[in-house]
């Protein structure tokens, strides 16, 4: 069977890789984006020192570069997943934060890449889930560009209602399995 | 074969045999239970055929005669241990051990071997307040099954005036969790009593939305083997899998078009889920929606010039319809906070969809004539209708105790059934078209 052949394929590759989005974050939305960096990277620090409490204490020094990398790439570790509301893909302020770590985190690495999964919970059909996913992952997509992040650098794929983390059957479940998870 | 009529439908002749490279199981992975039947069910006794060969007969062929009509919820059948005789040939039938009975209808036959490795059915369906046959007939093939299914289909359209689909198959995805994260899904193909059941697709990563071709042997799917949704069509009968769809973005909601030439999809790759098509002839692909909201689940008219699909442009999952030729769009349902997933019975009558109803989600039936709305199911989270090609039941998926489970329910809502499965979640079934 022949319906499609390989030229075709690698034309509607090339069609694909042609189709892209770039967001050019504003400077008001610049400026945002250095506080939350700050903002960010001093929440970490104070966060180590809770972690490093009780242990034993190490001394020696490290280069201010790379702690600085370091602590931005902690920052937005602390929290990889963003919640979303029933059949609604805006960011909720509650994700704000997150999201702005990571971003702070990839305008400083370009070279690092992210995957984001978007999920929806069971209500609703499974194809239109696969699309609200899709839309909520673009959404976290947007939020991260306008906040210093390259397009080049975010990937996402929607898995829909495929996925759960939590398999119950109520507003619980549902609300753990409406998310964005971001992966890198 | 001609490749330009890949995907049509073509005549399975009862004799050609399948030959399938994955799993054979002869039992039923789904057993199909009736809930609910029709309080005017027809009465029919259907008498143990003849074996006229060595040994024992190899398959009860009676039985799964039997088994076909009484799940089709519109017959009672009367157990063989009621009858009062057990006629096997015209001469032997005297009616009034029937009508005593109260049984309308009367099924007997013989069953032998005929050339190579086939068998041969004869058969003749009585009327008992008329008192003749109504219906003879006989048929040939390499499994017994199937000839019993014919049979089924004879006796079905002769009393309810509908072709029956007991000779069609169901498709449908499996769900199994294997530990330390792992997740097996598997597509399926089984008979539409749930025997015969092949496993036909397998993947570590999520299987979803298959659709028959209009040839009742090809599937396509969305699976994700390249770590994203991706358009897939699989020969059932031998496992031969192409992908034939994979953009940036969304590649999935595969519909074949009644003809089989076209396959309608939806594609993210402009910024947001649109539907197209794609003639598989002159490899051209058409865009057919243009709007910033989701586009999804394309299911095509019966007549092939239009496109039912979802679409929250209105706010919520609504279904609306698109013309081919003028890709104008209208909105179809108006009823129920959400609707989706529609798709139209052959007639072109009525419109079968996913429908939230004070905040459960049933299957619903929307007269297009007369504009009512039915709901059909009582359970929650309820999707994924597909239509019998006959229009007279849906099957669909359920949750029972946190599990995904197969159910059916008629058109009419009269009939209800369920098919609880032996292993894992089960969902996204899609039944055959008439083979």
């Amino acid at each position: 069977m022949s319906i499609f052949t390989r030229k075709h394929l690698i034309a509607l590759m090339a069609a694909a890789s042609i189709a892209g989005c770039s967001t050019t974050p504003d400077d008001s939305t610049a400026t945002e984006d250095t506080s939350a960096s700050q903002e960010a990277s001093s929440e970490t620090s104070s966060s180590e020192a809770t972690y490093g409490a009780g242990d034993d204490s190490v001394s020696g020094s490290t280069q201010g570069a790379s702690s600085a990398a370091d602590s931005l790439k902690a920052a937005a570790m602390q929290s990889t997943i963003v919640y979303f509301d029933f059949d609604k893909s805006n960011i909720r302020p509650d994700a704000y934060n997150t999201l702005k770590a990571h971003a702070a985190y990839l305008s400083a690495n370009p070279a690092v890449k992210v995957r984001l999964e978007g999920h929806a919970d069971e209500r609703g059909t499974r194809e239109y889930n696969l699309a609200l996913g899709e839309r909520r992952g673009k959404a976290a997509a947007n939020y991260l560009t306008a906040n210093g992040a390259s397009s080049s650098q975010i990937d996402v794929v929607s898995y829909g209602e495929e996925r759960p983390v939590a398999e119950g059957n109520n507003e619980a479940s549902w609300a753990q399995n409406r998310r964005v998870e971001l992966k890198y | 074969m001609n490749k330009s009529s890949f995907y049509q439908p073509l005549l399975v002749n009862l004799i050609w045999l399948s030959c399938l490279l994955f799993s054979i199981s002869a039992k039923a992975e789904l057993v199909i239970e009736i809930t609910q039947g029709r309080d005017d069910a027809v009465s029919i006794a259907v008498v143990p055929f003849a074996w006229e060969g060595p040994g024992r007969s190899p398959e009860n062929v009676a039985g799964i005669v039997s088994a076909d009509l009484y799940r089709s919820g519109q017959f009672k059948v009367l157990p063989p241990a009621d009858m009062l005789s057990t006629p096997t040939t015209e001469a032997q039938v005297f009616y009034r051990d029937w009508k005593v009975l109260g049984v309308e209808y009367l099924l007997i036959g013989r069953l032998k071997k005929g050339q190579g490795d086939t068998y041969l059915v004869d058969f003749e369906l009585f009327d008992i307040y008329q008192q003749k046959v109504i219906r003879h007939g006989n048929a040939s093939s390499r499994k017994p099954r199937r000839l019993a299914h014919f049979i089924s289909d004879e006796v079905y359209k002769q009393v309810t005036g509908l072709r029956g689909a007991f000779s069609t198959r169901l498709a449908y995805v499996t769900k199994e969790k294997l530990g330390k994260g792992k997740e097996r899904y598997q597509l399926h193909r089984a008979d539409a009593d749930g025997y015969a059941d092949h496993v036909i697709v397998q993947s570590g990563e999520p299987i979803l939305s298959p659709a028959w071709a209009p040839n009742g042997r090809h599937i396509a799917y969305v699976a994700y083997k390249s770590g994203k949704p991706a358009i897939y069509i699989v020969d059932s009968f031998t496992g031969e899998d192409k992908k034939v769809v994979d953009y940036k973005g969304l590649s999935s909601a595969p519909a074949f078009s009644p003809d089989g030439n076209k396959l309608a999809f939806v594609l993210s790759k402009d910024g947001d889920p649109e539907i197209y098509t794609l003639d598989f002839k002159t490899k051209k692909m058409e865009r057919i929606t243009r709007h910033f909201a989701i586009d999804t689940e394309p299911s095509w008219a019966p007549d092939g010039n239009s496109l039912y699909f979802t679409s929250d442009r209105g706010g919520r999952p609504q279904i609306y319809r698109v013309d081919l030729g003028s890709k104008r769009v209208s909105r179809v349902t108006f009823q129920g906070r959400e609707n989706a997933r529609g798709s139209l019975t052959a007639d072109g009558r009525f419109l079968v969809m996913a429908h939230l109803h004070e905040g459960r989600y049933h299957i619903a039936v929307q007269d297009l004539v007369r504009g009512t709305v039915n709901i059909l199911t009582a359970t929650d989270l309820d999707e994924s209708p597909s239509i019998s090609p006959n229009g007279v039941m849906v099957i669909y998926a359920t949750q029972k105790g946190n599990r995904g489970v197969l159910a059916a329910v008629s058109v009419d809502g009269r009939v209800k059934v369920q098919l609880p499965s032996s292993r894992g979640d089960v969902r996204e079934p899609a039944w055959s078209p008439f083979l």
